[in-house]
């Protein structure tokens, strides 16, 4: 399959949808933080909204190299950095409500938190593998480290297995919603798995 | 000021009285209704005799009196109360019970008694409630997830009811039981999140304590059904799942019964799951909280702030041992 690439119109308008896609939420919550609707526990929402908005934007972001090759449209890959930003953003957002409602900026809160709360451990070196590849999401750094950037950005991988573990463990009892981006993340590494698999065997 | 005059002032508002959804029950439709006539005259217009008895336990609920306060403490509104809920049966998102909570049929209901007492038997609500008279009691709610509320209960003491039932020598833990019916599950229970049914349990002397409850109303209302209606036990010492919701079975045993949360997750939830800010706990700090309405965190209490009362229970016990 063969998808013919579309004109430079056409992708700048798919780049503005995406970025309107990706702001829905941050708008969500900002409207409903004005009109005081943000439910009976508002720390919790603002948390939970941007935890997990995060979560779909970096499967998004996981999802565009598989259909790539499966339309056959490499002009597709140059939105990845775009929706990485995105996730990076609510990343940022939702551990800013961690620090400043629940840590309250308090070093020895968030130290017991990361060393004792395994969830919390999983977050947080989640977004440390995210830092790097947040600073270096240029066009200048992507050129300076050549065949190390994409290296690199690889370490995606492994903070998506993580922040999916962060939302799995989370949670109180055996619960659904966490397990189903678990399985959207396992089918996105199998599909990969699976083209490597066909690369190396030839 | 009658006491009945303060509950007029409380933080209820218009807006918080009048969810439709709630409250279109027919209770509701008798206490608004036919507020005004008498006990006689509302059995002559219904078929059976025993909606009278359903509108004596409303008026007894509107009338009971406050003997419980926490001075310093602001009472959560109706509203966080009651539209903010862990009740896995109608399902695990905060604001599921209070959706569902149509679900869950209260009427006509029947709470089961066995084990080691000298008088077991199956009792009506109607039964269970009316030999005991009703106060409201603010206690505070803390929730394992570090969460808390401030809460006008309507009820009586656990002790009272038990009581009747004769306990023997050979009880040493009360085992209860939530409502589950196999072949019409709540939403919740068709998924796999705990063992149904709900299990809780208390040692005897917890559950004989004077602060353990049986609550059937808040807010001078008949308890909505995400509370636990008709019937739940409130501890208030312990965090908050262990305060059983929706009671239909009640048994005296001579062995430590098991408890749903324990049996999930036994690294983390213990039977005794009091209060407890030194006990460290896998998931969520302990030490603090955050009492909903307020944006911060704050200190948790010990015993969740009943100290005082409730210490001398396990005087000579590893508290960190015995989570």
């Amino acid at each position: 399959m063969q998808l013919v690439a579309p004109s430079s119109q056409a992708r700048l308008g798919l780049r503005i949808l995406l970025h309107l896609l990706c702001l829905v939420p941050a708008a969500i919550l900002l409207a409903n933080t004005l009109r005081g609707q943000l439910g009976i526990n508002p720390v919790e929402t603002l948390l939970h909204t941007a935890g997990v908005s995060s979560l779909r934007i970096l499967l998004l972001c996981l999802a565009v190299t598989p259909l790539m090759r499966l339309l056959g449209a490499p002009w597709l890959a140059g939105y990845r950095r775009l929706l990485g930003d995105w996730a990076f953003f609510y990343v940022c957002l939702h551990l800013g409500i961690y620090l400043l409602f629940d840590a309250a900026f308090d070093p020895g809160y968030m130290y017991e938190d990361v060393m004792q709360r395994p969830y919390i451990t999983m977050g947080a070196t989640a977004f440390l593998l995210l830092l790097p590849l947040a600073i270096t999401s240029n066009l200048w750094s992507q050129r300076r480290l050549g065949r190390r950037w994409k290296q690199l950005h690889r370490l995606i991988y492994a903070a998506a297995v993580l922040a999916c573990i962060h939302f799995i463990w989370l949670v109180k009892g055996f619960q659904i919603e966490p397990l189903v981006y678990a399985t959207v993340l396992a089918i996105l590494l199998a599909v990969r798995a699976l083209y490597w698999a066909r690369n190396h065997a030839n | 000021m009658p006491l009945i005059k303060i509950k007029k002032n409380s933080t209820l508002s218009e807006a918080d009285v009048t969810d439709e959804r709630l409250f279109a029950s027919r209770r509701l439709f008798l206490k608004t209704g036919m507020c005004a006539t008498s006990v006689g005259a509302l059995a002559a217009y219904l078929p059976h005799l025993a909606q009278a008895g359903i509108e004596n336990f409303a008026d007894r609920i509107a009338g009971a009196p406050r003997t419980r306060e926490i001075p310093d403490e602001t009472l959560n509104s109706w509203n966080q109360i009651t539209e903010y809920n862990n009740f896995y049966e109608l399902g695990v998102n905060k604001d599921d019970p209070h959706r569902n909570a149509r679900q869950l049929r209260t009427d006509p209901w029947s709470v089961e008694v066995s084990g080691e007492c000298n008088r077991p038997g199956t009792l009506s609500l109607d039964d269970l409630l009316q030999p005991h008279a009703f106060e409201e009691r603010i206690y505070r709610l803390r929730c394992v997830e570090a969460w808390s509320m401030v809460i006008p209960w309507i009820g009586f003491s656990l002790s009272e009811l038990l009581a009747r039932f004769e306990p023997n020598g050979n009880a040493k833990y009360v085992a209860f039981e939530t409502l589950y019916n196999r072949s019409a599950p709540l939403s919740g229970q068709r998924t796999r999140v705990l063992e149904w049914p709900y299990r809780e349990g208390l040692r005897m002397d917890e559950a004989m304590h004077p602060l353990t409850m049986v609550v059937t109303g808040l807010y001078g209302r008949p308890l909505p059904n995400q509370n636990g209606a008709p019937l739940r036990i409130v501890v208030p010492w312990k965090y908050g799942f262990k305060s059983i919701k929706s009671v239909v079975k009640i048994r005296f045993s001579q062995t430590q019964p098991q408890t749903s949360w324990s049996m999930s997750a036994p690294q983390e939830y213990g039977f005794y799951s009091n209060v407890n800010p030194l006990v460290k706990h896998p998931r969520w700090s302990q030490a603090t909280e955050r009492r909903i309405g307020e944006f911060f965190r704050r200190d948790t209490l010990m015993f969740n702030g009943y100290e005082e009362e409730v210490a001398s229970l396990y005087s000579g016990m590893d508290l960190v041992k015995n989570y």
